[in-house]
């Protein structure tokens, strides 16, 4: 699905991305993880066409990205600023939904169905400053769900919310994208988060990024906050990714696997 | 409903509160007016009485309004948002266009900067001498004056749009006019407005002036007769009538502007 290859990008002299490879598979969860400011969002930025990598290759659904693609959608960290404030919620969802072609009834019936999965089936009448952090996240994910992407890029998705609301939202994205089959990227610096959502982890050295570990998540497909985090795989992973990102060298893998 | 009716009943008492001075005010000019006995200074009574006479003693079925209210208003009023209006489609568009395209600005940015320098009143003989006496270099004096708060606060609010709500509009493949029409516009409304609503009350400045300098008719042109022919109480009620005429279209577009941009006020409030 997603394929990237040697991935190179700086600004100016300041070089961030130095030679990233990772692939997504169709229908698959990665997480990447990575210390603050290692070059996530450039990498991120890059696989949606915003900006222009200095080299190396990205290919989406094996054509290059070389300019936005059309079928992508990124759910950003900050809500506030992602979602329009003099849109309802349902015009938010149902206005990218133009393009599809489809007509206003149906943009409209497709945008309130997108809001019902995220558990707000009511508040297509509201405007982004009705609602709480949580719910203004939901009404992106919505969005993002609606438009039916062949990838979603997840850009700190749930790094403006608080604790418990953070755990209903990566329940609600491991729940509703498992049931449209969806592709997705999520790009966080919780080390837990990375685990607990992922099918695979990809973690990137301090910048300038290079992929460190590319670590398969034998959790299952279903998971839960509380059972799943007490299994011993997944206190074994989040130690070992917690290391990697803490600046630890593969050695520090090498030796738990002769454990 | 308790609870309603304590809050409208504190909200009149606040309006109240509010207004005590205005009648106070009208109190102490009669007095003082009829004390000193100028004149050039009728008492408020006497203004009232007289363009009570000039302007509202007309048939019921006019609104009260005589012929010669309609006579001086109608024409005024007409060019004040005639101007006002064009000057909101030219001023909206062209700083719409500068402020997408930084090329433009480049090259216009030294021409807007000169034009708005020039005070706007010194215009109304270069307009006289271009154009037609009377409505259209009126026309063209308020237009000239008012266009460059709307422009200028055009282009700021178009520049400023969040880089992040531009690029949700990129990945999800807006075209140019949903951006715009969606995206760029409505973020730049507050601004906008703001820009509307101080060229509304420029533009009743420039109206007066150029009716004064340039006019056959209107009320500035009343103003100018009233005072050369010695009638103080016409003069007198044509300032009154430009006062009231200020506040009530501030008024209302205060009201527009609470309905366009209720979202705006939300969003500040909660952030």
């Amino acid at each position: 699905m997603l394929e990237i290859t040697e991935l190179v990008h700086s600004y100016g002299s300041h070089r961030v991305l130095d030679g990233v490879s990772l692939s997504v598979a169709e229908g698959e969860l990665v997480s990447v993880v990575g210390p603050s400011g290692c070059g996530k969002s450039t990498l991120l930025r890059s696989i949606a066409g915003l900006i222009r990598p200095s080299g190396g290759q990205i290919l989406l659904g094996g054509r290059p990205v070389d300019q936005i693609p059309d079928n992508l959608a990124i759910v950003f960290q900050d809500y506030s600023r992602s979602l329009f404030p003099w849109m309802t919620a349902a015009n938010n969802v149902a206005l990218p939904l133009r393009r599809r072609g489809l007509d206003r009834r149906r943009r409209r019936e497709a945008a309130m169905a997108a809001l019902d999965q995220v558990g707000l089936a009511d508040a297509g009448g509201k405007y982004p400053w009705e609602m709480s952090g949580g719910m203004q996240q939901r009404v992106s994910i919505a969005r993002a769900l609606a438009y039916r992407p062949s990838l979603l890029l997840m850009d700190e998705p749930f790094g403006s919310v608080d604790a418990q609301t953070r755990e209903d939202l990566e329940d609600l994205v491991l729940r509703v994208c498992a049931h449209h089959g969806m592709t997705i990227l999520l790009i966080t610096h919780d080390i837990d988060e990375s685990v607990y959502v992922g099918d695979r982890v990809i973690v990137l050295t301090r910048s300038p990024a290079r992929v460190s570990a590319d670590l398969k998540v034998d959790l299952g497909a279903s998971r839960d906050q509380i059972a799943t985090r007490q299994l011993d795989e997944f206190v074994r992973l989040r130690a070992e990714v917690g290391r990697l990102v803490r600046g630890g060298s593969t050695t520090a893998t090498t030796v738990l696997e002769q454990h | 409903m308790t609870h309603v009716a304590t809050h409208s009943v504190r909200s009149v008492i606040r309006a109240l509160g509010r207004l005590w001075l205005v009648p106070v005010t009208l109190v102490v000019w009669e007095i003082a007016t009829r004390s000193a006995a100028q004149p050039f200074f009728p008492p408020p009574s006497a203004i009232l009485a007289r363009m009570h006479e000039i302007w509202f003693s007309g048939p019921a079925s006019h609104l009260l309004l005589t012929d010669k209210a309609l006579d001086d208003f109608g024409p005024s009023l007409a060019r004040l948002f005639g101007g006002w209006l064009a000057a909101a489609a030219l001023g909206v568009l062209i700083g719409t266009a500068i402020g997408c395209s930084s090329r433009l600005a480049d090259y216009l940015d030294p021409l807007i900067e000169l034009g708005r320098a020039v005070p706007p009143p010194l215009l109304v003989p270069f307009f006289l001498a271009l154009l037609k006496l009377g409505t259209p270099a009126q026309l063209a004096t308020i237009v000239f004056g008012v266009i460059w708060p709307i422009l200028l606060n055009t282009i700021d609010g178009t520049r400023g749009v969040d880089r992040q709500h531009l690029e949700t509009a990129r990945i999800f493949g807006f075209s140019t006019a949903q951006r715009l029409r969606q995206v760029i516009l409505p973020a730049a409304m507050p601004k906008i407005f703001a820009g509307l609503r101080l060229a509304l009350s420029l533009a009743l400045i420039l109206l007066v002036i150029a009716e004064i300098f340039g006019g056959t008719g209107g009320i500035g042109y009343q103003l100018l007769y009233a005072q050369r022919s010695y009638l103080y109480p016409d003069m007198w009620g044509c300032l009154v009538m430009l006062g009231l005429l200020g506040y009530l279209l501030n008024s209302a577009f205060l009201l527009l502007e609470r309905r366009v941009l209720a979202w705006h006020r939300g969003a500040r409030q909660t952030n």
